[in-house]
């Protein structure tokens, strides 16, 4: 397996003795890509979609920019599964108000009882929903493509503090670890007569006595983890040595300025109306 | 060499100290185990011989923690980690959480001190080597078992190079088949000559690899000495610790009015 990392030269000479598997990045060149670069792609077609507005628009930039690369990266069927089901509750909301409530409809749809549901109401819920696609399949995608480990090492080596980056990491790890103790807790509890199920009401009063002992597991567990850093030199002032980092290329560096440029423009073609609405 | 001088600690808010006027040494090469009941004193006295307290720990140290004879009480953890390496219970909390590989975790140390790459590989590639888990190294620590996590947490320690090791109870939270896995990388990091600094209350693990044993009860140290002495005291069990598994064969072949010498001549 070929390492896409690249060695850290302005650290020090890369040992040809480092393990090959060191900062695998993933199957494919869209996974390759550094992490800044995926990073610039997802926030720009989130704040795309919202300048540009309308339907077309942001249903390009979801063809273009999430799901063409989403295809070539294998993981079109996990960004889907993952980003509907971020984005539906939102969705649905957002259909449902306005479908039915939206101020000056006039073209009538249909009648439920009292309510009816207008077209103006209908094209303004596709216009959010095609925003929110958009954001949440940039995001996804990002995500989908990108390890936490790959992003803050590729931050450090830009220079952010280890700290800051090491608590960026940390707080997105430490989340499978929470689920895990609390799971753990509820089965506890659960074998203790603990009712976690049945009304809202019941399973409310059931979350009681599992927060307290997953929180305060949690600080106890801080406690002991921020020793065994200080133990092992984290606290230390100057910079830390990094063994890889993901490779960077001029032509991504330029594709990340142009994409910004690209930004920056439709943002001051919209404020001056040069660009009017799309569909 | 470690040397403990008159030392007591009090932890922030506590009314009383956890240690009180504790005399101890650890020479090079030797391994010195520590027992007692919980609530004895066993862990602040790894915290305080690992210069954790009071640096990480709010409390009030009197006394002297000496490395190589130099009163260390100036210097910064980040200073003392060449010198003395801590290792507490809990093996996922050793571990650092935001690396993906083994390699890596045992590498954040030296990462950390802001070591050249080559010698940073050589240090990893050594402590895993050392602690036989150099097959591994790609794995995630966190999809590893107790016993292998904390390998890999030991073996982070190692990559430090410290002088002295000091472990809190390294397989309290393990299963049988973890202790033993980490029980054997322990002998063997002792027959190799590490200074070892370890709290256990498995004494059978302390009768393999100690050299010396004391026990601390209520904060004070009540014994001291030879380990096969000191784990044959029949006080031991009024402290609260559990006899090693030979000395009770002993100790039951006597009552049974046979020779316990026999035992050993017997022994496999």
């Amino acid at each position: 397996m070929a390492r896409s990392g690249q060695p850290i030269s302005e650290a020090a000479p890369l040992s040809g003795r480092l393990p090959t598997f060191l900062g695998n990045p993933g199957p494919s060149a869209f996974h390759r890509l550094n992490p800044l670069t995926k990073l610039v792609l997802a926030t720009v077609t989130a704040v795309a979609a919202v300048v540009l507005g309308g339907i077309v628009g942001p249903a390009v930039l979801l063809l273009i920019a999430v799901a063409i690369p989403a295809a070539g990266a294998g993981v079109l069927g996990r960004l889907l599964r993952t980003s509907l089901l971020l984005s539906l509750p939102i969705a649905i909301s957002a259909l449902l108000v306005n479908l039915f409530f939206f101020p000056g409809g006039r073209d009538v749809l249909f009648q439920i009882g009292p309510i009816t549901a207008t077209r103006e109401g209908l094209v303004f819920a596709l216009e959010i929903l095609a925003r929110i696609l958009a954001i949440s399949g940039g995001i996804t995608l990002f995500y989908l493509t990108t390890s936490p480990q790959a992003l803050v090492t590729d931050l450090e080596r830009r220079g952010v503090s280890p700290r800051l980056a090491f608590v960026a990491s940390a707080s997105v790890q430490t989340v499978p670890a929470m689920v895990e103790r609390a799971s753990t807790i509820v089965a506890a509890q659960r074998a203790r007569g603990l009712d976690t199920e049945g009304g809202v009401v019941r399973r409310l009063r059931g979350l009681v006595p599992i927060v307290a002992p997953v929180i305060m597991g949690s600080i106890a567990e801080v406690e002991e983890r921020s020793m065994a850093l200080e133990a092992r030199g984290f606290t230390r002032p100057g910079r830390r040595t990094l063994l890889w980092a993901p490779a960077d290329t001029p032509v991504q560096r330029l594709a990340r300025w142009l994409l910004i440029f690209c930004l920056a423009g439709l943002i001051v073609a919209r404020s001056a109306g040069v660009l009017g609405p799309l569909p | 060499m470690l040397r403990l001088e008159s030392v007591s600690y009090r932890y922030a808010g506590a009314e009383r100290a956890s240690l009180r006027d504790i005399d101890l040494r650890l020479e090079y090469g030797e391994v010195l185990g520590v027992v007692g009941a919980s609530e004895a004193g066993k862990t602040t006295l790894c915290l305080v011989a690992s210069g954790l307290a009071p640096r990480a720990i709010r409390g009030t140290l009197t006394g002297r923690l000496l490395i190589d004879g130099i009163d260390v009480a100036g210097q910064r953890m980040h200073e003392l980690t060449a010198l003395v390496g801590v290792c507490f219970q809990d093996p996922a909390t050793q571990l650092s959480g935001v690396n993906a590989t083994v390699f890596e975790e045992v590498a954040f140390g030296p990462m950390n001190l802001g070591l050249p790459v080559e010698e940073v590989v050589e240090r990893t590639t050594d402590s895993l080597a050392a602690l036989r888990i150099g097959h591994l190294s790609e794995r995630d620590p966190a999809r590893l078992s107790g016993g292998q996590m904390q390998l890999v947490a030991i073996g982070g320690l190692l990559a430090m190079r410290p002088a002295h090791l000091v472990l809190d109870e390294p397989t309290a939270q393990l299963d049988p088949a973890g202790t033993s896995l980490v029980a054997d990388a322990l002998a063997r990091l002792a027959s190799g000559g590490s200074s070892i600094l370890i709290a256990e209350q498995k004494t059978d693990l302390l009768a393999r690899i100690c050299d010396r044993v004391v026990a601390l009860d209520h904060g004070g140290l009540r014994l001291s000495g030879q380990s096969r002495a000191v784990l044959a005291d029949p006080s031991l069990q009024a402290l609260g610790v559990e006899e090693p598994s030979i000395v009770r064969l002993r100790r039951l072949a006597s009552e049974a009015g046979e020779d316990p010498a026999r035992l050993e001549e017997e022994a496999p």
